[in-house]
Parts: structure tokens; C-alpha cells; sequence
């Protein structure tokens, strides 16, 4: 909790113009946001803006507009290093999202660095994307996966991640905070443990980014990923940070334009950081996007925005707690920017129907967190999730037409 | 929600809390899983036959209620009707999801989810069931192909 002051609504919602508009016969009450968030007129603008005035490729023109089309890409790779305060904007490597991110990591440092024999830690409750792409490489390289359960209110074991931490594991991968469950994961705690035996941390930062203020050298972590449409910003845009001399060493992920030094009919050498990770044309208006987004929350400040989802969060939880027969699920004391929850007899998907009849959108599934949903015993869960544009007004409305829901399911 | 009421209808809410023809069918011909692993609706139809005559279907599963009521509906809609009649009803059924449209004479009670296919992410809830009743009756084509 950060003793920063709350931002007001009233002057945050008019930056966001698609918040505007009616559902259900009235206004639209977005709470889907780990899903992806809406944008801010800055972001809207500077992509329109890059695309009216300075779209060209980047990196090998000669000519004046591709210099400014270079530096306004460039600027974006500074703005996400000191978003995140990467000492070196380097280890800053644009990808299409989290995903791609992790997948980098997963192909190029996994199926190079790992063999039978090795262990990969995660938790049960990450994300598919941070969980398939370890499948893929324990299946190419014969290594192994080992799963931090959770605990008893929860939140992640952490005598259980000690044990499972050994000198055989190589890298330990676990979200910064869980998508389904918003519990923000003792991150510190497991990095120690994971550093005692040699291990490398990756952390996948698609929730926290957009929620809390990070700092990749404070955390001790040798990756984090994270997404630029979660954050305020476009789609088709993330951010993989990594530590450069385990950069370094890695192979290309993807081959192609933009990543090669020379090229020859026997073989190629590689661009250095960070361009050897990005082939082809990169993502160069999204890339805008995403700074004009970090520009906007920076200026608003992380510790408010964190103060401003963790009071909504905390609303949340008390009202829809006070809702006879709802079930909250994930760590009371850690959860945040995120809400799971049951109610008795109705089924998540029917409630999620019910609430947007009521012009609410919220979340029903699995959450892509499959393996969770059989920990928690659970086929889905209902979710509702939150960002600084979010008001107590729309989580009473999001109470009320739960209970409505229930009352018209149940017959009560 | 006033308007839910046209896809939660009240035979729809009916079905959906007294189930019809839930449980097991110990004497079964031939039974089918119907999985939707991406919202874990589950329905498991069983058949028996006699002949070309489905002489009793009974369903298990848990989900939502369009899913479960979709189930019960069926089996109330089937039970003792013809193999090729039933047949018949699951290609008019499936194509009432895809239009909406489907003749109240031919379709019966089974019109009730007529407006499910304006909620497109729900039109395979519907279907879970006649998926399953389908693979139960291919079951039997293998069966009797064989013999």
C-alpha cells in the first residue's frame, strides 16, 4: 500500500473517450481491464499523429522523415526503460506482448541453455502464456517443470517453493501478480530463493506493469515482461527487459531483416542489443502508443495509480463480500486490480451475461489460467477488474446487479 | 432484465433448476461425453435403443444454464422418438443457433433457445448436448455397422 493520494475520476475519465458511450441502456461500466485497458486521447493521438506525420521505416533511411521516424521509436525503447528503471535501455526489446516476450526467452535462452536433468519452477497459477511456452521447451530439451502450489489463503506456498527451489533448477518463471486471483506474488521472497541455487528469474509482469510502480533492479529478477495494451497502450506492442549479458549470450529468437550484422550465402552474424531480437519492421507506431502511455501514467504517478486500483480493489472486495452466498477467491491480504468471484448457483458465464445486460462488463472463464481453476476446484470464475478510470459508483453498480443476477437465477 | 428474459426464458430457468432425465443410465446402449474445456460445461448423454426407437436418453453434467437446460430439454424432446427423427431435429436445431429462426411446429419447446444465437459466445452452451446425443447415436451406426 503506498500513502500516495487517490486520483479523482472526475478528472481522469475525460481523458478516456471510449468510457462515453451507453450498454444496456446505460453507461458502459468497464471492468475487464486484465483483460486489456482502454486508452487514453494521448495514446489515440500520438499513434494518429505518427501515422499523419512521421511514418516511415526506422533504422536505415537516409532521409529526414526516417531519422524522426527513428527517434520517435528510439524514444519510445527510453521512455520503457525508465518506465521500468532499466539501467540500460539495451536490455529494452520491443515485442508484440507479453507472449512473444516470454516465448523469446523460452526459445532462445531455454532450448540453448537447458538438457535433461534441469528444472524450471513455476506456480499454478500463471497464465497459459507462462506456462505453454515452458511445456514446449521441457518437451524439446527434456527438462522438467516444477509448480508452486498454492498455500492455505491463497497466495503462493513459499515452504512448499523452497523445497521445490534446488540446485537443479535453472530458472524459476512466475507472474509478478496473478491475472485470475490478483494476488501480488512474493516475488522477493522466491527471487532470493531461486538466487541461492544459481537459478535466473523470469517475471511476467503483464498484470503489475500497469498497476504498480516497477523497478527490474530492485526486484533482482534477470527478465520481465510485460504488455503495452494493458498499460494504457495499443495492442500488438510489449516489452521484454533482460539482463544484457545473459542477452548477450543468447541466440536470435526470430531471423529476418533488422536482426543481422552482415549476410552472406554461408551464414549471418548478428545486430547487437536490442535489435538482434527484433526482426523485421518493428512495431513503430505501437511503439509510440506505448510511450505516449508511460508518458501519461508517469505524469500521473504509479504510486497514485497503485493508491487508486488498491482502494477500488479493496471497495470491491468489501461490498461484493457483504453479497449473501459470493465467494471471493485469491489472497485477501496481497489481492489487488482484480476480483474472482462465485455466487452460489449461478454460473459464471450466466452471471457475466446477467451483468451486461446491466451494461457491466466483467470477465467469465478460466481466465487462461486452466491449471488454477482445477487447484481452486472451480470450472470458471467470474471477474472483475479495475483501472484508474474505474469509480465507486460503477462497483455499487457491479454489487447491485450481482445481487439481481442472483435473485433472477435463483427465484429468490 | 427485463430483456434477459427472452434468452433466460422461463422454461429455460424451469429446466435448468428441476433438471428432467438427469442421472445415470445403468442399461445404456451407448453413452457420449459433451466437453467445453474453455468454460469446463460438461454433459454426458446416454442412450438406449430399441431398434430405430430411442426408448430412453438420460443426461449428467454440471455448467451453465443455458448448457444444462439445453440437456433436459433434449432428453424431454427425444425420449421415444425415432434414431432419424432425432437426427432430424439436431440439423434443425443447429441451424435455429446459426438463424434464430426455427418452425415453433417442428421444433416444439426447443424454440425456447431460439435466442441464443443472438449471444454468439453462448450458442455452443446450446449445443453441448446435441454434440454429445449425435456422438452417442455414431456410437450405435458403429455398432450396428459392425455386427
Amino acid at each position: 500500500m503506498t500513502s500516495a493520494a487517490p486520483l479523482d475520476p472526475a478528472d481522469i475519465r475525460p481523458d478516456f473517450p471510449l468510457l462515453d458511450q451507453q450498454s444496456g441502456g446505460q453507461l458502459l461500466a468497464y471492468l475487464d481491464n486484465a483483460a486489456t485497458s482502454q486508452k487514453p486521447l494521448a495514446v489515440i493521438e500520438a499513434v494518429e499523429g505518427y501515422y499523419r506525420h512521421t511514418n516511415a521505416n526506422v533504422h536505415r533511411g537516409i532521409y529526414e522523415l526516417a531519422n524522426r521516424s527513428t527517434e520517435a521509436f528510439e524514444g519510445a525503447r527510453q521512455k520503457a526503460a525508465e518506465f521500468i528503471n532499466a539501467s540500460d535501455w539495451h536490455s529494452v526489446i520491443f515485442t508484440s506482448g507479453t507472449t512473444e516476450a516470454i516465448n523469446l526467452v523460452a526459445y532462445a535462452w531455454g532450448r540453448q541453455q537447458l538438457g535433461s536433468g534441469d528444472e524450471i519452477v513455476l506456480s499454478v497459477s500463471e497464465h497459459h502464456s507462462n506456462l505453454v511456452p515452458w511445456q514446449l521447451v521441457a518437451k524439446a530439451t527434456g527438462a522438467k517443470l516444477r509448480y508452486i502450489p498454492l498455500g492455505e489463503h491463497q497466495g503462493l506456498d513459499l515452504e512448499a517453493a523452497a523445497q521445490l527451489i534446488n540446485p537443479r533448477t535453472k530458472l524459476v518463471a512466475l507472474g509478478h501478480q496473478s491475472n485470475a486471483l490478483g494476488n501480488v506474488n512474493p516475488v522477493a521472497q522466491i527471487t532470493a530463493l531461486a538466487k541461492n541455487v544459481g537459478a535466473l528469474v523470469l517475471l511476467d509482469g503483464a498484470q503489475s506493469a500497469p498497476h504498480f510502480p516497477v523497478d527490474v533492479q530492485a526486484l533482482g529478477c534477470d527478465f520481465y515482461a510485460f504488455s503495452g495494451h494493458k498499460l494504457l497502450g495499443p495492442t500488438g506492442i510489449g516489452v521484454l527487459w533482460g539482463r544484457r549479458e545473459i542477452l548477450e549470450e543468447m541466440d536470435p529468437f526470430l531471423g529476418g531483416g533488422e536482426m543481422i550484422h552482415t549476410v552472406t550465402l554461408e551464414g549471418s552474424t548478428w545486430n547487437e542489443l536490442p535489435w538482434k531480437f527484433e526482426a523485421g519492421t518493428p512495431k513503430i507506431a505501437q511503439a509510440v502508443g506505448l510511450g505516449a502511455a508511460m508518458d501519461y501514467l508517469t505524469a500521473l504517478g504509479m504510486d497514485r495509480v497503485q493508491r487508486t486500483i488498491d482502494d477500488l480493489s479493496d471497495y470491491a472486495a468489501r461490498s461484493l463480500g457483504e453479497i449473501p452466498g459470493i465467494t471471493l477467491y485469491g489472497d485477501a491480504d496481497t489481492r489487488s486490480g482484480a476480483l474472482s468471484f462465485a455466487m452460489k448457483g449461478v454460473h459464471p458465464h450466466d452471471m457475466a451475461q446477467l451483468l451486461d445486460q446491466e451494461g457491466i462488463a466483467v470477465r467469465a472463464g478460466h481466465h487462461c489460467t486452466q491449471p488454477l481453476m482445477q487447484s481452486l476446484g472451480v470450472a470458471a470464475t467470474t471477474r472483475a477488474s479495475f483501472q484508474i478510470y474505474n469509480t465507486v459508483e460503477e462497483i455499487d453498480r457491479l454489487a447491485a446487479a450481482i445481487r439481481k443476477a442472483a435473485a433472477f437465477m435463483l427465484g429468490a | 432484465m427485463s430483456d434477459m428474459r427472452d434468452l433466460y426464458q422461463q422454461l429455460i430457468l424451469d429446466h435448468f433448476k428441476s433438471p428432467r432425465n438427469k442421472g445415470p443410465l445403468p442399461d445404456a446402449d451407448t453413452t457420449a461425453q459433451g466437453r467445453n474445456p474453455l468454460c469446463g460445461d460438461e454433459v454426458d448423454v446416454a442412450l438406449k435403443f430399441d431398434g430405430n426407437q430411442i426408448v430412453d436418453i438420460k443426461f449428467e453434467g454440471t455448467g451453465c444454464a443455458i448448457s444444462q437446460a439445453s440437456a433436459s430439454i433434449m432428453t424431454t424432446v427425444l425420449k421415444g422418438d425415432s434414431v432419424s427423427h432425432a437426427r432430424d431435429l439436431l440439423d434443425k436445431f443447429s441451424g435455429m443457433m446459426v438463424t434464430g429462426k426455427g418452425s415453433l411446429q417442428q421444433l416444439g419447446k426447443l424454440a425456447a433457445l431460439a435466442d441464443v444465437h443472438k449471444y454468439p459466445a453462448r450458442v455452443k452452451c446450446a449445443m453441448l448436448s446435441w454434440r454429445a446425443m449425435e456422438a452417442s447415436l455414431e456410437r450405435r451406426t458403429v455398432a450396428v455397422s459392425t455386427e
